[in-house]
């Protein structure tokens, strides 16, 4: 057998009382893309910084290529030629990609030389691997696609053999993600060693030949993914069975909750996002809006929530609602029964900073059964926050735990268990299951569906067409502030909405 | 208003911008590193009176300036260790030296010299003399370029053209230098040095060390060479309006040193004409006197423009979990 380009031997790393990674062993042959797939949380990250000299292990021992390898810092890892592209990359926006790659690499005090030896040698990477960026770009003004190649050759113009990427895809269009797919393979066949973290199954199984599976900060198996399959993946993951698809009853269709006529609204830089639609939500279904992101469905979403203004007529349950001024903003709409999970929980569902108890108020805070008198009634909060933590199984399951200490997923339960819990007629859901991990998508769209089965009318909108495909009970497709066209989801495909998110009337061409 | 009116008023411009432009650039250095500094004032007080104090017991305006230099060091490191290794808040421990230094220079020139909280006047010797350019005076008598020559240009001190140097200077170290370059990017985004291997700590450390020796030279300016001997609070607010000056120039070099002359042309106008009759209308000294202050408000309120700081000012670094 080859001698593996990095072996760890029982690494070991606590933070406080949290043990990230509990005794871990792996070994990595070189040549190959190694996949490493756990939940948020499972200590996938952590394992990763410690080999990039970020954190410093417990206990255990680094070998790189047959070598043992103190790394105590970055320098190091470099040095042992380990290259990483963080989840959220190290990146200085308003520098241009030639500095941002010789940052920390230059050759010496005086910039110039550095820059024309960087220039000449991107060229070369991009023609031995097909990573072609404007040197002279600045990084702000590149999409998140063009920042992530500049990662890579950071990393590359370091001379690394070995590429760590954190959850590469997050960030990315699926068009864009497969493009670094293919990065990926001709870097693997030019003899580079890559490690995959992603808790995306998909992924795993298109592009690893390795699969190492981690769960609470241990790892439980590592399997030839040719070997494998996504759903026993998930159950390796997760530690139970999982439903990768929702199991849910055929609709009960009732009458319009929501209905929508001749919609417009403009955004704050007078440019027209919805150009008059018109839909219909009826009880007990679940309406998905596909559409690639920007094409009008957030702020759709935003004036139904309240949070814009907009132009034309909305009905719940047969009567008007205020588009703009008074009875118009989000709190008279959630006291006409609709509720909202936003789209962007970080910045509008949670507060991130505060208390699980005191972000499981938010909205609702003027609930008279939350006041005593002109006091909070803050310990009848806390215990209705507590009976949410469990019903919607929020883990840690700790109410004094601050929003930004909980996992993707669990702050997206938070959210949901707000909203949902309030029993609304209308639920406002904006991308339930963005950065969520497998177990947690699995419990928020059972939530989604079970809240649909009480004859409750949804309308969900997200950019995965997967999601859209397991909950909808109707589609409808936006393009450009346009309703591009309704189907049904047994009577379409990934292929036909692909072609009306892009704008093209398969019927009408 | 005659020419050499004009040119008596943009000399004095140039003195006074001095300690303005040292502080803005020490300024500059500081929170282009991502450690904001609102201790210039403290800085530069300290070293005033040390520099002083040290310049009339020695006789030497030499000994004066590294004393002054050593002194603001001093606070500068303290302001490191509070926010760099401490990770406190930048704000409150630039506050905290301004008090020490506004406190520390009474009670100690007091205690050494018992003039009242000043340090004896200064003379020769203990003061930075003026240095005048070969010809100037008799050159003087050319129209126009002569007095630009002989009053404006020549007769000035060491630390005038040094500071003035200083801006051609510290555009190149930032944006020609491997210095430069890590030092604009611990500003922006600190992850980013850290993950290319380069010490985040060792950055902002040597950044605050510069701000520190501008700073200590900006103060032995005021006390040595502005004027003779150190008085209680001499810095007046110059803390504050380089800090200004440092938003109005969007942290870049050039711009701080016009932005810096400005100031200073407010400054000398107040000097020189002490009530302004506007056809009937006096504005009366005091309105003159605020100018400054009032233009440091105006510009801090962001009526000027936005300007957009170092992104990681003010933050410390953490490595994120």
């Amino acid at each position: 057998m080859t001698v593996p380009a990095i072996e760890l031997k029982g690494i070991s790393k606590s933070f406080g009382p949290v043990q990230a990674n509990k005794d871990i062993s792996i070994s990595v042959a070189p040549g190959t893309i190694h996949g490493i797939i756990g939940e948020n949380g499972a200590g996938k990250s952590t394992l990763m910084s410690i080999l990039y000299g970020f954190y410093k292990a417990d206990k255990g021992e680094i070998w790189i290529n047959g070598a043992k390898t103190e790394i105590p810092d970055s320098q190091a890892a470099i040095a042992a030629g380990i290259g990483m592209v963080f989840q959220h990359f190290k990146l200085v926006e308003n520098f241009t990609v030639l500095e941002n790659i010789i940052l920390g690499a230059e050759d010496g005090g005086l910039l110039k030389p550095s820059l024309a030896k960087a220039r000449k040698t991107l060229k070369e990477l991009a023609t031995e691997y097909e990573l072609n960026v404007d040197p002279d770009a600045v990084i702000e003004e590149i999409g998140v696609g063009m920042q992530q190649r500049v990662e890579i050759l950071k990393a590359l113009y370091r001379q690394a053999d070995i590429l760590i990427l954190d959850e590469p895809t997050g960030v990315l269009t699926p068009a864009e993600a497969d493009q670094l797919f293919r990065i990926l393979h001709r870097l693997k066949d030019e003899g580079k060693t890559i490690i995959l973290i992603t808790h995306k199954l998909r992924e795993i199984m298109e592009a690893t030949d390795t699969v190492s599976v981690m769960r609470r900060g241990q790892m439980t198996a590592t399997v030839k993914t040719s070997e494998t399959n996504p759903q026993h993946l998930a159950e390796l993951m997760v530690g139970r069975k999982v439903l990768l698809q929702v199991d849910k009853v055929p609709a009960k269709v009732g009458a319009p909750v929501l209905e929508i006529e001749n919609l417009h609204v403009t955004d704050e830089k007078g440019v027209e996002r919805v150009k008059g639609i018109n839909l219909e939500v009826r009880a007990g279904e679940i309406l998905g809006i596909a559409g690639v992101a920007g094409n009008g469905q957030s702020e759709l979403l935003e004036v139904l929530g309240g949070m814009r203004p907009g132009t034309g007529s909305i009905r719940l349950n047969g009567s008007p609602l205020a588009l703009s001024g008074a009875g118009s903003d989000a709190r008279a709409r959630r006291d006409q029964h609709i509720a909202h999970v936003p789209e962007d929980r970080q910045r509008e569902g949670l507060i991130m900073d505060f208390h699980a108890w005191e972000n499981v108020a938010f909205g609702y805070h003027h609930d008279p059964a939350y006041q005593s008198g002109i006091f909070m009634n803050n310990a009848a909060l806390r215990a209705d926050t507590e009976r949410k933590i469990e019903k919607f199984d929020v883990r840690p399951a700790d109410g004094w735990l601050a929003a930004k200490n909980f996992s993707g997923g669990n702050q997206q339960k938070i959210v949901v268990a707000r909203e949902i819990e309030r029993n609304p007629d209308l639920l406002l859901v904006g991308q339930p299951t963005r950065g969520v991990d497998i177990g947690a998508i699995e419990f928020i769209h059972q939530q989604i569906v079970a809240l649909r089965d009480q004859g409750k009318a949804v309308l969900l909108v997200s950019v995965e067409l997967e999601e859209i495909f397991s909950l909808s009970d109707r589609i409808a497709v936006m393009f450009d502030g346009h309703i591009m066209g309704e189907r049904l989801p047994h009577e379409t495909d990934e292929k036909e909405l692909g072609l009306l998110m892009a704008g093209v009337d398969g019927k009408a061409a | 208003m005659d020419f050499l009116t004009i040119i008596q008023v943009l000399d004095s411009t140039v003195r006074l911008a001095t300690p303005l432009l040292l502080a803005c650039l020490a300024g500059l250095y500081s929170e282009r590193a991502g450690i904001f500094d609102i201790g210039l004032e403290g800085k530069m007080l300290m070293a005033a009176f040390f520099s002083a104090a040290v310049a009339a017991v020695s006789g030497s305006v030499w000994l004066g300036l590294l004393a002054g230099i050593a002194s603001s060091l001093v606070l500068s490191g303290l302001h490191g260790l509070a926010s760099i290794t401490f990770r406190g808040n930048q704000l409150i421990s630039g506050v905290a030296i301004n008090f020490l230094a506004a406190g520390m220079t009474v009670l100690i020139a007091q205690d050494w010299f018992k003039q009242g909280g000043r340090t004896p006047s200064l003379f020769a010797g203990g003061r930075f003399e003026p240095i005048n350019f070969p010809f100037a005076e008799a050159l003087s008598g050319v129209p126009i370029l002569g007095p630009i020559y002989s009053e404006l240009l020549s007769g000035h001190s060491i630390l005038v053209y040094l500071a003035f140097l200083a801006v051609p200077g510290t555009w190149w170290v930032l944006y020609r230098t491997r210095f430069g370059l890590r030092l604009r990017a611990v500003g922006e985004n600190p992850a980013a040095v850290d993950t290319a291997g380069v010490s985040v700590v060792g950055l902002r450390y040597a950044a605050v060390a510069i701000c520190g020796v501008l700073c200590g030279i900006a103060g032995a300016y005021l006390a040595t060479a502005l004027q003779a001997g150190f008085v209680k609070d001499m810095t007046a607010g110059r803390g504050f309006i380089a800090l200004a000056a440092l938003i109005f120039a969007k942290w870049r070099p050039w711009q701080a040193m016009w932005a810096c002359l400005l100031f200073g042309l407010l400054q000398a106008i107040a000097l020189r004409f002490q009530n302004i009759d506007l056809g009937g209308v006096v504005i009366p000294v005091q309105v003159m006197d605020a100018l400054p202050y009032i233009l440091t408000v105006v510009i801090l309120a962001g009526f000027v423009g936005k300007a957009i700081p170092p992104r990681a000012g003010g933050e410390p670094y953490v490595k994120e979990r």
